[in-house]
């Protein structure tokens, strides 16, 4: 009965303990997130004797800032960043252009072969020549050991093809009927008319494929040897691996002593550096990519 | 429209559809065709200089040499049960967060914790790989560390040099790296509930555990079967960047998978044909659990996936 009574009195905002523990239990996930980071960058800024000893925990110990020095000053590191940058350029700008191209005629429903185009596509989702098939190709088309093959055999993904492809269909068709009584052909049908009003799922699918041969390492594993066409995440995994150092002769001075006094800390500053560009850029992306995942999911 | 009775009217009028097609058709073609007819060396004793034309073939000798190593068993194995813990300890955290999160109040906690939740999706394997390296490290690890300092334990964790530690290192990291990404559909699902079924339910009396038990969860339970038969699907099919990055050759044994088998068949040592036989294997096995996995789906009355 007094329950009943009370009831209406809930104007009082109190926080109820609920809340509090749940906040509390998400704290500890977003933690897990959030420290190995801080650990890692703590690392980078400590001194050797600190990281053996096993001092490092979130905070730098002993702070130094060798291991960056080192790092800024091998020239080659920087050329790998501009490098990476360069080649995920490109390879955006053509993935979108080819899926672009591939997307829109497959939205028309007077196109014959639709079905077939279509089913092609759809086909390469689920079956594939497998890596060494893939590997003989790209060496066939004499692309190994070339940027071209970090661009050209991933330069459409089905997956994206069919999110562009589903905004297209979800645009009103009077604006092709109008269009082409305005005497509009396909061409600028595309460029002037639904181009123009696709602008957010282009960017959504520029970041998709943007972040993805940034991040991409197994395709450089299989078909780069020489340094300079390594990509960022190919170099991080060579120092993490130890098979190359920073090239630490750029120093002056006792070069080796000091290269063998740091490489804890320059591999963590790598890491650092590899996850900087992200960093900045995430969360400006972020929304993006959200959206794109829902897009995707409605039609698979 | 005009001159339907024409042979090729509809070329006359697509042309420019068709124009737009060409390049990427072709690319198709060249770039994801033509290597599936290049898995036919997995049926030839191939070889380089004599080319796919030129080879001799050799039937199923490439299945039956790769059935016979000793790696083929551990690397199937390693890749199956991998997935299996992926999925037994990772399926169920993802839902449990987006519920989570879906019941916070205040919108900035909420979104703060998303954006956080979501940055390992897109810190590709190697830096994840890296990071990991130096946290789960015996002695200067700060887990470790820490751990022994605080004399919880007399000696180190055995995360990655041990076998079946290092496995469920590979299983938490990979269950950490998705868990927030994951909640992403299962948010967009809840929040497609229709909420008079919460107000009915707090009538009828229900306190917030009954409401996500009774509400909540079957709400979103077409998509958790979804979800979870496309996994099951993908079962067989393992990235080469993490059980790369995070193995080492102490715990070959349990790392090893058909990614990396493959690569170190094919790739260092050029095999190709053996190396071609495995991922043949691997495809068509993949192929046939995907189509059994749809059609499951399809069974339960949810759209498929194709």
């Amino acid at each position: 009965m007094t329950a009943v009574l009370v009831q209406p009195k809930r104007k009082k905002r109190k926080i109820p303990v609920g809340q509090i523990v749940l906040v509390a239990v998400i704290f500890v996930f977003v933690l897990t997130c959030v420290l190995p980071f801080l650990n890692v960058i703590a690392i980078s800024f400590s001194s050797k004797s600190a990281i053996l000893r096993g001092d490092v925990a979130f905070y730098p110990v002993e702070f130094e800032t060798k291991a960056y020095e080192i790092l800024f000053s091998d020239k080659t590191m920087i050329n790998c960043l501009l490098y990476t940058v360069e080649l995920t350029v490109i390879y955006t700008a053509i993935a979108m252009v080819m899926t672009i191209l591939m997307a829109y005629p497959l939205t028309k429903e007077r196109l014959a072969g639709r079905k077939f185009f279509n089913l092609m596509a759809l086909f390469t989702m689920y079956f594939s020549g497998g890596t060494i098939p893939v590997y003989l190709n790209v060496k066939w088309f004499g692309l190994l050991d070339s940027m071209w093959s970090l661009i050209i055999p991933g330069v459409l993904s089905t997956y994206n093809m069919i999110i562009m492809k589903s905004f297209f269909a979800s645009l009103p068709k009077e604006l092709e009927e109008a269009a082409t009584i305005d005497g509009a052909n396909d061409f600028q049908i595309l460029l002037r008319v639904y181009l123009p009003l696709s602008l957010a799922s282009i960017a959504t699918l520029t970041l998709f494929y943007a972040v993805g041969k940034w991040n991409s390492f197994a395709d450089a594993k299989y078909y780069i040897q020489t340094k300079s066409l390594q990509p960022l995440q190919l170099r991080l995994y060579n120092i993490i691996k130890g098979s190359t150092a920073v090239d630490v002769t750029a120093i002056e001075g006792n070069a080796n002593s000091n290269a063998q006094n740091v490489s804890e800390s320059i591999e963590s500053a790598t890491i650092i550096f590899a996850t900087l560009p992200i960093l900045v850029v995430y969360p400006f992306v972020q929304r993006y990519f959200v959206s794109g995942v829902t897009i995707g999911a409605v039609k698979g | 429209m005009q001159n339907r009775k024409k042979p090729f009217f509809w070329l006359l009028r697509d042309w420019r559809l068709y124009l737009m097609l060409i390049i990427p058709v072709a690319w198709y073609i060249m770039f994801c065709y033509k290597p599936m007819v290049g898995v036919i060396i997995a049926f030839q004793k191939f070889s380089l200089v004599k080319g796919m034309a030129g080879s001799t073939w050799a039937g199923l000798e490439n299945f039956e040499f790769v059935m016979q190593l000793r790696d083929f068993p551990l690397a199937l194995k390693n890749t199956l049960w991998l997935n299996l813990m992926g999925l037994i300890m990772g399926f169920p955290v993802p839902i449990i967060l987006a519920i989570m999160l879906n019941e916070i109040r205040n919108k900035g906690i909420k979104r703060v914790s998303q954006t956080l939740l979501y940055l390992p999706h897109f810190l590709s394997w190697i830096i994840i790989g890296g990071m990991v390296l130096k946290i789960f490290a015996p002695t200067t690890g700060v887990i470790n560390a820490s751990l022994l300092k605080s004399g919880l334990i007399k000696e180190n964790v055995p995360f990655l040099t041990d076998g079946p530690t290092w496995q469920l290192t590979y299983t938490i990291v990979g269950v950490w790296q998705s868990m927030g990404w994951g909640t992403i559909l299962y948010l967009s699902a809840i929040t497609g509930i229709n909420m008079e079924l919460f107000e009915a339910a707090k009538i009828d009396g229900a306190n917030k555990m009954q409401q996500i038990w009774h509400v909540t969860l079957p709400g979103i339970r077409s998509t958790i079967a979804v979800l979870l038969i496309l996994n099951v699907g993908q079962m067989m099919n393992i990235s080469f960047d993490r059980p790369y990055i995070l193995g080492n050759t102490l715990v070959q044994d349990y790392s090893d998978v058909l990614s990396t088998f493959v690569y170190r068949t094919g790739i260092t040592n050029a095999k190709f044909d053996r190396a071609t036989a495995i991922g043949l294997f691997q495809s068509v096995v993949g192929l046939i659990m995907i189509s059994a996995a749809n059609f499951v789906t399809k069974k339960l009355g949810e759209d498929g996936i194709w």
